[in-house]
Formats: structure tokens, C-alpha cells, sequence
């Protein structure tokens, strides 16, 4: 995918798959493959980020997307440090712009920023000089979970993403996931679909790249794959649906929806899994299921993010 | 005491102004009368000569909130924007919900600025404005309170509304209404629609300004009173107000320089800067708009002039709070619409000047024998770049910090004293 030898990676930061071209994309896939194979060696371990420092900034929870990029900090021999709100002074009333020019002082190389508000990542970019990488913002975009997505998939479907169909189940409105990967699943040719009640549809969705189905019977017709999204119960507090009971009723994955799907279909899950409420128990384990291959796949991703974001830095003023 | 302002533009003539005293003696065209003996004599040097604008919608934030700005640097940044008046709104803290609060806005405002601009408080139509029991409006109205208002928070209420109305009118006191259902648009960071979509961030629809614009207007002509409704964002808040004219209804509607300038993208990019409430709408809202200064749908233009510190906006759009500076700037972006022939100079007169001294029965200026000496004189071709040096007021949230302007106040009168 990647032959050209003059290819340089363009970007300081990664705040969103919309600043990568499919070179990019081609060049970050093609390196998660080589650090893949790392990954399965029995000393897990190699020099190249050494004496490099990266930050993980988590003001918002997580275990998976922190856990992820720290083992593949400390695989490329960076040195990682991580904080979340509760440890930090953001929970002392701290501003976020403080918070950021604060850690920079400290000498990062990377910035890993996950943050409860849309643009986060974006604005501490505009104001620090390492790298910023977009760990999660708000309802806006998380490139790195995108990307490994896509990871998962090449293994299986390896470059022919042009005209498969991928359909995106669940809170649409409020789900970065589904945004980060509406956008690079569109730029890799991929037929995206998406379904939810209309209650969990972004405004403006009719000028999307998709096609819409408020049916999960209809949707899931003749799918590539299918990508549920964790519904978060605050949804159902805030009146957007009646109750959990319906929810599933209607859009709960199961094996008679991957029935009407392509053979092979393959499911994808973000985690972590609401069992029975989006994906049924059976589809979450069986064979077509790619959720551990996705957490797998996000270490080879992130360190590829943090290789290409923390050598870029090294002797180019930017 | 008598001035004479000669060779000043008036309406595109040549004009020379007499003054005596705190009133106007004449307006005549330029060079035909005498100047009387001994009088004070400022020519004009062809500057253009506007009566005195009228700003009737403006957060001056004091009390509670000199860190954003207080009486004395609000007033200042009015006077050098061309305001000879200015109405300021409830939300400070205290609430402008009693008297004492009332008298307090305008000692300040005479010590700061004895000879003007004037400031006339409004109202707080419920108690902290928190939407549940009438304010002593009586009481206000006695202290100086011209207008009655919860703007910053909607009256959901219908039923308190009506009785607000009701007894506002008793006082002559018209409402001020800012429309916006407090459901539809709870947690709101700007306009629902495709960018929000894009952007991940909670929108306010258009609906929520329209629905209570049309409620509050069905309410004005079932009890035969006016209604005012503040900063119009939306084309459907026009057509809703088209109806009620229509109808008869004693509607009058505002909207800001903003509203006609910018749309929702100029939030991409989180530009906190571009928050404020009710939010930026489209392109196609704007163009309405546009149209609605020249059919007489919109009565009055108004800044809206909400300051924000500089750390509080240098933030996420989640939590940076909704706001736009204007006094500064008012005039330097609504002469552009002159420039851009959208407006003429007389509607930019009425839009500015009569139309808020008829809805609020303030002093007004046509340069008639009588009328109160409230005029500026500005420079229509000078181009000019807002920057927080320049600007008066002790902030400078607005997202035309940088940008060109055309025309600016060079001198100001208000009662025949020079105050810029």
C-alpha cells in the first residue's frame, strides 16, 4: 500500500482521522502490522522511543484506551506517566489550559489527552508545542479507536476495504467512536451504514455519508460487518428511550441479525459490552466476534501513533 | 451656551447644527445662517452626524461582576461607540430585582459618567430571575427601571408570564422577552444542526426560540398588550413575528450586528469566541435577517453586549460561557451594512436611534428646535482593526477581534456637552 520511499509523515498531532489521507492511513496500518509482530514476541520489548517521554492525560475514565497506550509506550522503551482528574489538578479547579502548559513543562514528547468535552484535544494542541494526541473528546472523535478498528478489520478483509458495507449499531448522537469512524471507514471506500433509534441520531445526519435505518432487521441485511456501540444508561435517564428492556428489543444484536448479514460477517464492539442490552451474549464470543482482536490491535496502533507523532518531533521545528 | 457644528453630512446634505445649551436649536443646510456672535464654533470637516444611538440590550455587569466590567468602563466603551444611552439588563448579582439595586446602577452610573451616557436599568421580572414570583415592579419603576426583563433565563411559566405582562403594563413597562424553551434547549453550546452534528456538541433548535416567541406573542394579543422579543437568531422566530404583526398584535423585535454577520460555522473549530446565547444560526437565518432590518420585522437593533474575562473563554465551548462584546463595535459593523447598501443610513438611524426611544419612550433626537443635543460625529471611510487596546470596555470577547472595519466615532455630544 505504501511504496513510496519518499512518504513523510505530515502531522504534529493526531487529533482526528479528517487530517489523514489515505497514505496516512496506508502508512500507520502498515506499521501496527511490524509492531504487531512485536507484540507476539516473548520479550515484548524494543529501544526505538528510548529517553522519549509520554504523558497520559485522562480527565475523563477509561481503562482500556490508558491501559493501551501506556503497554505501547513502554514496548517502544518510552517512559510514560499517567494522570487522570481525580489524581490531577483539574479536580482543584485547575483550568484545562493551566493543566496542559503545566505538563509541558515537565518535557513530554506526546500529550495523550482523553477529555469529557468535544474539541479538548484540539484546543490544548493550538497551545502547546509537543505532540497532542486526541485520546477521546467528548461526543467529537477518537482517532486512534478508529484506526485500529480498521486494523482489525485488514486482518481480516487485508486491503480490500473499496465496496464492503460496515454497519455502525447504537447511540450514534453522542458516540466519537461512531463519528471517528464514519469519516475513516468513508475514506477507505467502505459502504457505512448506520443504525439507531432516532432519538440517538446526530442533528444534521442527512448530510452524512451514509445511509440511515432506524430498523435493525433491514439494516443488517447483506453487512460486511457489524460495529455495536456501548450505549451509555444516562441516554435512558435523560428520556432519550423508554426503557433498557425496549432498547434491546429493537437493536440488540443477535444471531438472527447476523443471519440476514454476508457470510463471514465479523462484529466489532469498542468495549466495554453491555452483554444482552447491545450485543447478545453469544455474538459477543462467538468466532465472527473481533472484540479481543480490536484490544490487541489498539496497542499495535497506538504504538504506531506514538512512533510517528514522537520521531517526527525530533530535529524538525514544526 | 451655544455651539455651532458646521459642514457636517447629514442624510448625504451638508448640514450646520446649532445647539443651546443642553437642546437643539436648529439643524439647517450648511453656509444659510449666520453663526450668532460669541458662539463656540466645531466644524465638522464633513464627518457624518447621527443622533445619539440608543443601546437598549447590554450586561454591564455591576454589581457582581467588575471582573467583566462595571458601570464606569461599560458606559465609556458606549460613548465611544456612539450610545447617548444605554439599558442594561438584571442578571448581576445581586439581581436588579429591588429598588436599592436600581439606585445603586445609576449612582454609579452618574459618578462615572456625570454627563452621560444615560443609563436606564431594566427590571428583573422575577425574584433572582429565577422564573417563579414577580419582582415589585412598581417599586423599580420608581428607582428608574424603564423596561422589565428575565433575560438570560426564559419565564416558562405562561401563566406567571401573563401576569408579569398584566402588571408591567399598569407601569408602563413593556416586557422583554428572551425566547427560548428551557427544555428544548437545556445544556445547549450552539446551533442544533449539521455542524453541531459534526462537531459533537449539544445544539439549541431553532424551535426553542420560535415556540415561546409564539407563545408569548398569542399571549400579547389575547391580553391586548405589548411584547418585545429580544435578539431574533432565526428566520422561523421572523415568521412568527410576520404572523403576529400581521394579526395586529403589539409586537416589536430586536436582533444583533452578530446575527447579521456570522453564522454557526464561525464556531468551527470550538471558537468559544463565537458563543453566545441564543446561538449563531445559518446562513440562510443571517440573509433573513438581513432582509427583515429593511420590511420593518425587525423595529431596533441592539449589542447585546455581554462581557466575558479572558480566562473564561480561553476554555473548551463546553464550558466557556455564551457572550459577545458590542458597544465598541456596534456601529463599525452596522455603518458596513450601509457600505454593503443592505441598510440605508436613514433605516441605520431608526434601527439605532428612533426605534428604541419609541418602544421605550426615551429622549429622542430628529434635530428638531427641542430635542435633547444627543449627536456624533463619525468618520464614514475610516478603516480601523479592533484590538483590546482599542476597545473601552474591559473585555474583548468578540469574534471581530482582527478583522477590518469601516467608519468609526470621532466626536460625541450627549445634552450639548462633548463626551469623546
Amino acid at each position: 500500500m505504501n511504496d513510496d520511499n519518499r512518504y513523510r509523515w505530515p502531522h504534529r498531532h493526531l487529533l482526528d482521522v479528517t487530517q489523514l489521507s489515505r497514505e496516512d492511513v496506508a502508512r500507520l496500518l502498515g506499521l501496527a502490522a511490524s509492531f504487531q509482530e512485536i507484540n507476539r514476541r516473548p520479550v515484548k520489548k524494543v529501544p526505538t522511543l528510548k529517553g522519549k517521554t509520554v504523558i497520559l492525560f485522562f480527565a475523563e475514565d477509561s481503562t482500556r484506551t490508558k491501559t493501551s497506550f501506556d503497554i505501547a509506550g513502554k514496548r517502544l522503551s518510552a517512559d510514560t506517566y499517567s494522570l487522570s482528574k481525580t489524581g490531577s489538578s483539574l479536580n482543584k479547579g485547575e483550568s484545562l489550559k493551566d493543566t496542559g502548559l503545566t505538563l509541558q513543562a515537565m518535557g513530554p514528547d506526546v500529550l495523550v489527552l482523553r477529555h469529557s468535552s468535544s474539541g479538548a484535544a484540539e484546543y490544548l494542541a493550538d497551545r502547546l508545542s509537543c505532540a497532542v494526541v486526541n485520546g477521546g473528546d467528548g461526543w467529537h472523535a477518537h482517532p486512534t479507536q478508529a484506526l485500529l478498528d480498521c486494523f482489525s478489520l485488514r486482518g481480516v478483509w487485508g486491503d480490500n476495504f473499496v465496496g464492503r458495507t460496515l454497519l455502525i449499531l447504537g447511540d450514534i448522537a453522542h458516540s466519537r467512536v461512531a463519528r471517528s469512524n464514519v469519516r475513516l471507514l468513508t475514506l477507505l471506500g467502505v459502504n457505512v451504514r448506520i443504525c439507531a433509534p432516532r432519538t440517538l441520531l446526530p442533528a444534521g445526519v442527512e448530510t452524512w455519508p451514509v445511509e440511515v435505518f432506524t430498523d435493525l432487521g433491514r439494516a443488517a441485511r447483506g453487512v460486511d460487518a457489524v460495529m455495536c456501540l456501548r450505549l451509555q444508561l444516562e441516554r435512558q435517564q435523560a428520556g432519550l428511550l423508554p426503557d433498557l428492556a425496549e432498547y434491546s428489543r429493537r437493536f440488540c444484536l443477535g444471531a438472527e441479525h447476523l443471519a440476514l448479514a454476508a457470510p463471514e460477517a465479523r462484529v466489532l464492539h469498542p468495549g466495554p459490552l453491555n452483554r444482552g442490552l447491545e450485543i447478545a451474549d453469544d455474538i459477543a464470543d462467538a468466532s465472527a466476534s473481533l472484540v479481543l482482536d480490536q484490544v490487541s490491535s489498539g496497542v499495535a496502533i497506538r504504538m504506531a501513533v506514538l512512533y510517528l507523532l514522537a520521531m517526527r518531533n525530533d530535529g524538525e521545528k514544526t | 451656551m451655544t455651539l455651532r457644528v458646521t459642514n457636517a453630512l447629514h442624510l448625504g446634505s451638508p448640514v450646520d447644527l446649532l445647539v443651546t445649551g443642553e437642546r437643539v436649536t436648529t439643524l439647517t443646510p450648511a453656509g444659510r445662517q449666520p453663526a450668532p456672535a460669541g458662539c463656540e464654533v466645531f466644524d465638522a470637516g464633513g464627518l457624518v452626524l447621527m443622533p445619539s444611538f440608543i443601546d437598549a440590550h447590554t450586561h454591564l455587569r455591576e454589581p457582581g461582576f467588575e471582573y467583566k466590567e462595571d458601570i464606569a468602563s461599560g458606559l465609556a466603551a458606549a460613548a465611544h461607540g456612539g450610545f447617548g444611552a444605554v439599558m442594561c439588563m438584571a442578571n448581576t448579582n445581586p439581581v436588579n430585582d429591588a429598588a436599592s439595586v436600581t439606585r445603586f446602577m445609576l449612582d454609579r452610573a452618574r459618578q462615572s459618567h456625570p454627563h452621560g451616557p444615560r443609563l436606564y436599568p431594566v427590571a428583573a421580572a422575577t425574584a433572582g430571575l429565577e422564573g417563579e414570583a414577580m419582582s415589585p415592579l412598581a417599586e423599580l419603576r420608581e428607582a428608574g427601571c424603564v423596561a422589565v426583563s428575565n433575560d438570560g433565563r426564559p419565564v416558562g411559566n405562561a401563566e406567571l408570564l401573563r401576569r408579569i405582562m398584566e402588571y408591567a403594563a399598569d407601569l408602563d413597562l413593556i416586557f422583554i422577552d428572551h425566547c427560548e424553551d428551557p427544555h428544548l434547549a437545556r445544556g445547549w453550546k450552539m446551533n442544533e444542526g449539521a455542524v453541531s452534528g459534526l462537531l459533537g456538541v449539544k445544539g439549541q433548535p431553532v424551535v426553542g426560540e420560535a415556540m415561546q416567541a409564539a407563545r408569548d406573542i398569542m399571549l400579547a394579543e389575547y391580553l391586548g398588550l405589548p411584547v418585545h422579543i429580544a435578539h431574533v437568531s432565526a428566520k422561523l422566530t421572523l415568521d412568527v413575528i410576520a404572523w403576529g404583526k400581521e394579526r395586529g398584535v403589539r409586537v416589536s423585535a430586536e436582533t444583533c450586528p452578530h446575527y447579521l454577520l456570522l453564522d454557526e460555522s464561525a464556531i468551527d473549530g470550538y471558537n468559544t469566541a463565537a458563543k453566545v446565547s441564543p446561538p449563531l444560526r445559518t446562513s440562510r437565518d443571517r440573509e433573513a435577517l438581513r432582509k427583515a432590518l429593511k420590511d420593518g420585522l425587525i423595529d431596533i437593533l441592539v449589542t447585546d453586549h455581554a462581557p466575558h474575562a479572558p480566562h473564561e473563554k480561553e476554555t473548551t465551548l463546553d464550558e466557556a460561557p455564551g457572550g459577545i462584546t458590542g458597544l465598541d463595535l456596534a456601529l463599525g459593523l452596522t455603518w458596513g451594512l450601509v457600505c454593503e447598501n443592505v441598510i440605508s443610513e436613514a433605516e441605520l438611524q431608526r434601527l439605532w436611534h428612533h426605534g428604541p426611544a419609541e418602544i421605550f419612550h426615551l429622549p429622542r433626537n430628529d434635530f428638531a428646535p427641542g430635542d435633547p443635543a444627543d449627536f456624533f460625529l463619525m468618520d464614514p471611510d475610516e478603516l480601523w482593526t479592533p484590538t483590546p487596546e482599542t476597545l473601552y470596555s474591559k473585555s474583548c470577547n468578540t469574534p471581530f477581534l482582527g478583522q477590518t472595519l469601516r467608519g468609526r466615532v470621532k466626536h460625541h455630544w450627549i445634552s450639548g456637552r462633548r463626551v469623546v
